[in-house]
């Protein structure tokens, strides 16, 4: 019995070690055979600390679960009771109905099939402008000469929004396909660009001088003191772009798609299919979500100097 | 450990002492810039020589243009008349031959200390099992090596500048820039790292030219002490530090030490009035004219 409380408890010390992660080795001396008593107290002082260095998050995290209960169980009543008070609450589906409208559209795999596609495509729309964007925001920052000839254009084409792209884009791409992406690209690469300028332009010149007076050429002054320098930026440029991405695409979907989330939302309300458009609605909500905080994620692993505080 | 320690210690050794190598030399340095009222000269015929070896110091009142001088030096600026030269070879660009370390805190903040370290030698093109032992070496010697996996961000002010001064050794170069690099410590962190500097050069023996407005940090570490003037900057006095080695901190309380503060003083004081001429006069120099007597001011008005 004992053992099998040690067992459940033991993983719980791990994230409470992880946030000194560097000091940890060299503080706890090395004890092979420590009474399991005595063990048994350490992680008890450890649960204990480490509930009581996140007890800020924990209260957070509570407040959020019942204000997302709270707005869940007013949704349910303004449905069932069809409220209306010129805003007409008369065919919005219950939240239970759009559990039902999951689990059929998760059982018939339609649903699946039209996220993974979305999903494709933001992926691809993304990816591109990021690696467009991301370079010649770098050089643009650096060369002036490359900024002062490309950034006119960028300026003029930045305040085009995405959605009105879409008859051009059409036009421009042989197919559906390609020209959704392109309203995807055309909607994340202005975002990443600016911002990776921003980063470009706030680096600290002693850091370069620095480097130079260690010996670092051109090449390498750019790879490991001025991209470095602008990664926190530009992941606010990628984090802004991936939002806009998201619009971009939904808008698109819903004018021009044959398939895709937006194409679901938009035909649920074309059949009258009406739990279906607050499932396609929470589906968007859910990926655009997901899609931030992988980028945060990837955000993290790539900039641990961030992190470690 | 010992035999990479050996290692190090030549590497950095061969580049100073043991070659005698790591004179500067400037001679007729002026450096003048262009502005709206035409061109600003910030400084005019200055002259220094820092032999192999030898630990001097350039003081001066703010704006004298001292860090411009080092700035030179390090092959960041290039005089518009005279010559810089480091064994006689001009310097046009900066160079891991001439270690800098800045009054701001420059580590890179995406490195760890040992990654920082490491820089110097990455550029060189030391492969990467070889740098990081080399580095790891180092801040062993210098006491740092507990932090090796410490993002500079976690770090104290004094701590990160001497990580500064052992990433500037670390490629082993001819000669060591500092510029104000104590500066932005508190009091009682600076004296400690006085002594901490004092004693590695003690053992590097490597040619160091130091910038500073602080009197008596000239003083305690140099061998010689440069005192320059009011804009246009120019070397006004050099004076030679006979006090002892290896410098204790007690020696700051000893007369010798004193008859040589008591001289930079007055010869500095005397600049920096020049230096801020246009914002000081008598009057002004007193703090008030009028004597209120304990009485508050709005009182008297």
């Amino acid at each position: 019995m004992k053992r099998a409380v040690l067992m459940r408890s033991l993983p719980a010390p791990a994230p409470a070690a992880l946030p000194s992660p560097v000091l940890a080795p060299q503080m706890q001396p090395p004890a092979p055979n420590v009474a399991s008593e005595q063990s048994l107290f350490r992680i008890n002082a450890i649960v204990r600390h480490w509930l009581l260095q996140h007890r800020d998050q924990i209260r957070t995290l509570a407040i959020g679960a019942v204000s997302l209960a709270l707005f869940l169980l007013s949704w349910h009543f303004l449905a069932t009771y069809r409220v209306s008070f010129h805003v007409r609450f008369t065919n919005v589906p219950t939240p239970v109905q759009v559990f039902q409208s999951l689990a059929r559209a998760a059982h018939n795999g339609r649903l699946l099939q039209h996220v993974v596609l979305s999903c494709r495509r933001i992926a691809l729309g993304f990816i591109i402008a990021t690696l467009i964007a991301v370079p010649l925001g770098l050089v643009m920052g650096r060369f002036r000469f490359a900024r002062d000839v490309i950034f006119p254009i960028s300026e003029v084409l930045r305040p085009i929004p995405a959605i009105a792209w879409v008859p051009m884009s059409i036009m421009l791409w042989p197919s559906n396909e390609e020209s959704i992406v392109f309203i995807t690209f055309i909607g994340s690469f202005f975002p990443i660009l600016l911002n990776t300028l921003h980063g470009m332009a706030s680096v600290d010149p002693v850091l370069v001088r620095a480097s130079q007076s260690l010996g670092a050429n051109e090449f390498a002054i750019f790879r490991e003191v001025y991209f470095p320098a602008s990664l926190p930026s530009i992941f606010t440029g990628l984090t802004v772009g991936m939002g806009v991405a998201w619009v971009s695409l939904i808008a698109a979907e819903m004018i021009s798609g044959q398939f895709g989330i937006g194409y679901f939302t938009w035909e649920a309300y074309s059949l009258v299919q009406y739990s279906d458009i607050a499932l396609g609605m929470i589906c968007i909500g859910v990926l655009g979500l997901s899609s931030s905080a992988i980028i945060r994620g990837i955000g993290r692993i790539v900039m641990p100097w961030k992190t470690n505080t | 450990m010992s035999e990479q320690t050996a290692g190090v210690i030549d590497n950095i050794a061969d580049a100073s002492v043991a070659s005698g190598k790591g004179r500067i030399e400037v001679s007729h340095f002026g450096l003048s810039y262009a502005s709206a009222e035409g061109p600003i000269e910030a400084v005019a015929d200055a002259g220094i020589v820092v032999e192999p070896g030898e630990f001097v110091s350039i003081i001066g009142p703010s704006g004298c243009g001292k860090s411009t001088l080092l700035n030179a030096v390090a092959g960041f600026l290039k005089p518009t008349r005279g010559t810089v030269r480091v064994d006689d070879e001009p310097v046009n660009r900066p160079s891991a031959d001439r270690g800098m370390v800045f009054q701001q805190y420059s580590l890179f903040p995406w490195k760890t200390v040992r990654e920082n370290v490491e820089f110097g030698l990455k550029m060189k093109g030391m492969e990467r099992s070889r740098r990081e032992s080399a580095a790891r070496t180092l801040l062993g010697l210098a006491g740092l090596l507990a932090f090796e996996n410490q993002y500079p961000d976690r770090l104290s002010g004094g701590m990160k500048q001497r990580v500064g001064i052992v990433r500037a050794l670390a490629t082993g170069p001819k000669v060591l820039l500092l510029d104000e690099p104590f500066g932005a410590l508190d009091a009682q962190t600076r004296i400690i790292m006085q002594q901490i500097l004092t004693n590695m050069w003690q053992r590097l023996k490597i040619s160091v030219l130091f910038v500073t407005h602080d009197i008596d940090e000239a003083i305690f570490l140099s061998d010689r002490v440069y005192c320059m003037t009011a804009r246009p900057g120019t070397i006004k006095a050099e004076i030679t530090i006979p006090l002892p080695r290896p410098r204790q901190q007690s020696m700051m309380m000893s007369s010798e030490f004193l008859a040589l503060r008591r001289g930079l003083m007055s010869l500095i004081s005397e600049e920096s009035l020049k230096a801020m001429s246009g914002e000081v006069n008598d009057d002004a120099l007193q703090g008030l004219t009028i004597d209120t007597h304990g009485h508050a001011l709005s009182e008297m008005i």
